[in-house]
C-alpha cells in the first residue's frame, strides 16, 4: 500500500506514478498525506484503484476521474471532481464552487456543504450533499442527479435541461425555466438508488424531498421568452 | 488572476510573527501574481505620533531623501525599508512634512498615512518584494496583502496593491472592475486625483468618497454593490481589523478561517495551511453581496 508524503514528494511525481498504473496493478490503495491545498491532486485517474488523501485539497482534485475511489478527508477547492466519468469521489468536509462541475458519470458525495455553481453543466453525473448548495447550483444541468439534504442559494437550476434535482430544505430562489415537479414513486426510487450508491441507504428518507427540473420552455428560441434567455 | 490574504490576530501573542506568517501566506500566493506585491501592516501606535510611508524609486534615492527628512524635521523617526521609508513625526507636523516633501522631494510618493499603518507595494515576485522589505520582521495586529496578476493596467508600482483609501485604511482587490473609467471621471468631478490607469485605485477612491460623504466604511462597501460593475473580491483594512466583500456572483475566490488566536482570509486554502493550528480552524467561504468585519 504505497503511502506519499506531499510535504516531501513533489505533487508532480505522484500524479506521474499514478498515471502510470495499469488495470491489473497490485498497487490499489493509495494514501496520501499533507495535502495542504495542492491543485490537481489525484487528477486524471483511469483504473480501478483506491486514493485516500487526509487533509484538505486545492482546486481539480480528482478532475476527470474515471473508475478509481477517491476519498478525501478535508475539504476540497474549486471543481472537485469536475469531468468525472466513472468511479467515486467522497469529500467528508465542505467543498468550494463548481463542485462536480460538467460530470459525465459517477458519483460525488460531499458530507458537508457545497459552495456556489454545484453541479454546473452536469452531464449524467450523481452528486450528493449532505449540506446545502450555494447559487447557481446545477446551472445548465443535463443529465444526471443533484440532491442536496440542506438548502440550495439563488437560481437552483437555472436553463436547466434534463438534468433530476432533488432538495430536501429550501430554495432560496429558482433559476430561469427550473420548476417544482411532483414526486411520485420511479423518483422516490431514483432518489432511494442514488442515495444507496452513496453509501446513505437508510438515512434519510427519500419522502422529504422535493423535486425540481426543467419546464422545457426555453429549449427552442421563442421570442416571447427572450427577456429569459 | 491575483491573490489576496489577511490575518488578524486576536491574540497579542503572535504578535511578534504577524509578519513572518503574512510573508509565508503571500509567498504562496506568488503562483497567483507574480509581477507585483504589496502588504499593508498595523503596528503599534504612538501617542500624538502618525506614520506616513514614503515612496521613492531606488533604495538610494530613498536614503538621501530620509536623511534630508531628519535634517528638515527635528522630531521625524525615520526607518528605512529599501525603496521605502516609515516616517513618524509629531501629529502636528505632518502638513509641515507634507509641504517639504511637495515643495523639495517631488519625485517622493506617499503610499500609506495613519497612526498604525504602513504601507508596502514593489514590483517583482511576492517572495523577494516581503524580503527587500524585511517583512518577516515586522510586528503588529493585523496585515492585508497582495500577489497581482496585471491585467488592466501595467506592471508598475503604481498599479501595485494596497491602495491607501484614507488615514489608516487600505484596499486590496482579486477581480477586474468594467466601470472604472466612468466612476474615475464621476471622481475625478468631485476631486479626486488620480495616479494610474488602475481599476483598483478607482475603487479605493471610490471608498474615500462615498465616506466623505459621511458613509461608514461598512455602508461604503454595502453601496458599491450598485455602483461597481465587474468581479471582485474585496478587502479593506482598517485601524481596527479588515473587512471582506465579495460581488453578487462570487466568482472570485475567498476563504476564511477563524480560531481563538486569528482571523485569516486567502484567496485559497493553501495560503492558510501553514497558519499554527489551522487543523482545528473553522473554515468557511464568505457570503456574496455580504460585508464581514473584524475588529477588536
Amino acid at each position: 500500500m504505497p503511502e506519499i508524503d506531499l510535504g516531501t514528494t513533489p505533487l508532480r511525481a505522484l500524479n506521474e506514478a499514478l498515471h502510470k498504473l495499469r488495470p491489473d496493478t497490485n498497487e490499489r490503495h493509495w494514501i496520501i498525506g499533507h495535502p495542504a491545498g495542492r491543485h490537481a491532486i489525484a487528477a486524471g485517474l483511469d483504473v480501478p484503484i483506491t486514493v485516500e488523501i487526509n487533509g484538505p485539497v486545492g482546486y481539480y482534485c480528482a478532475g476527470m476521474n474515471k473508475l478509481a475511489t477517491v476519498l478525501i478527508r478535508g475539504s476540497a477547492g474549486t471543481g472537485v471532481a469536475e469531468n468525472m466519468v466513472s468511479g467515486f469521489v467522497h469529500v467528508a468536509g465542505d467543498a468550494s464552487q463548481s463542485a462536480g462541475a460538467t460530470g459525465r458519470g459517477g458519483l460525488l458525495r460531499i458530507d458537508g456543504n457545497a459552495s456556489s455553481r454545484c453541479g454546473i453543466s452536469m452531464k449524467g453525473i450523481d452528486i450528493v450533499v449532505k449540506g446545502s448548495v450555494g447559487h447557481f447550483s446545477a446551472f445548465m444541468a443535463q443529465a444526471g442527479n443533484l440532491v442536496v439534504f440542506g438548502d440550495a442559494g439563488d437560481a437552483l437550476g437555472d436553463s436547466i435541461y434534463e438534468a433530476r434535482l432533488f432538495v430536501r430544505g429550501n430554495i432560496k430562489s429558482l433559476g430561469a425555466d427550473c420548476i417544482e415537479k411532483p414526486m411520485r414513486d420511479e423518483h422516490k426510487h431514483a432518489l432511494h438508488e442514488v442515495l444507496d450508491r452513496a453509501g446513505l441507504n437508510g438515512q434519510i428518507d427519500p419522502s422529504e424531498f422535493k423535486r425540481y427540473g426543467s419546464a422545457r420552455k426555453l429549449y427552442n428560441f421563442h421570442v416571447d421568452n427572450a427577456g429569459a434567455y | 488572476m491575483c491573490g489576496i490574504v489577511g490575518l488578524f490576530l486576536k491574540d497579542p501573542a503572535l504578535e511578534p510573527e504577524l509578519g513572518k506568517l503574512t510573508e509565508g501566506m503571500l509567498a504562496t500566493l506568488s503562483d497567483r501574481g507574480p509581477d507585483s506585491a504589496g502588504f499593508a501592516i498595523y503596528g503599534e501606535a504612538k501617542k500624538n505620533k502618525t506614520k506616513l510611508t514614503l515612496r521613492a524609486k531606488t533604495g538610494a534615492e530613498m536614503k538621501a531623501t530620509a536623511d534630508r527628512v531628519a535634517q528638515a524635521l527635528s522630531d521625524a523617526s525615520i526607518d528605512l525599508h529599501d525603496t521605502h521609508a516609515v516616517v513618524s513625526v509629531e501629529d502636528r507636523s505632518v502638513p509641515r512634512l507634507l509641504e517639504w516633501l511637495a515643495a523639495e522631494a517631488p519625485s517622493i510618493d506617499v503610499v500609506g498615512r495613519g497612526k498604525r499603518m504602513t504601507l508596502f507595494k514593489e514590483v517583482g515576485r511576492p517572495e523577494k518584494v516581503a524580503e527587500r522589505f524585511r517583512l518577516a520582521g515586522m510586528r503588529g495586529t493585523h496585515a492585508i496583502g497582495h500577489t497581482r496578476m496585471a491585467t488592466e493596467s501595467a506592471v508598475t508600482t503604481d498599479g501595485a496593491h494596497p491602495y491607501s483609501t484614507g488615514k489608516d485604511q487600505c484596499l486590496v482587490h482579486n477581480g477586474s472592475l468594467s466601470n472604472h473609467n466612468n466612476i474615475r471621471r464621476t471622481l475625478r468631478r468631485e476631486g479626486f486625483d488620480f495616479e494610474t490607469e488602475n481599476d483598483t485605485e478607482v475603487a479605493a477612491g471610490y471608498l474615500s468618497w462615498k465616506m466623505r460623504e459621511g458613509l461608514s466604511l461598512g455602508d461604503a462597501l454595502k453601496v458599491s454593490l450598485d455602483d461597481l460593475d465587474g468581479f471582485y473580491t474585496f478587502v479593506v483594512g482598517t485601524e481596527n481589523g479588515f473587512g471582506v466583500l465579495r460581488d453578487g456572483i462570487a466568482c472570485k475566490p475567498a476563504i476564511m478561517a477563524e480560531t481563538d488566536r486569528y482571523v485569516a482570509f486567502g484567496s485559497e486554502y493553501r495560503a492558510l495551511a501553514g497558519l499554527p493550528g489551522i487543523e482545528d480552524a473553522r473554515v468557511w467561504e464568505p457570503e456574496p453581496s455580504t460585508v464581514y468585519f473584524w475588529e477588536r
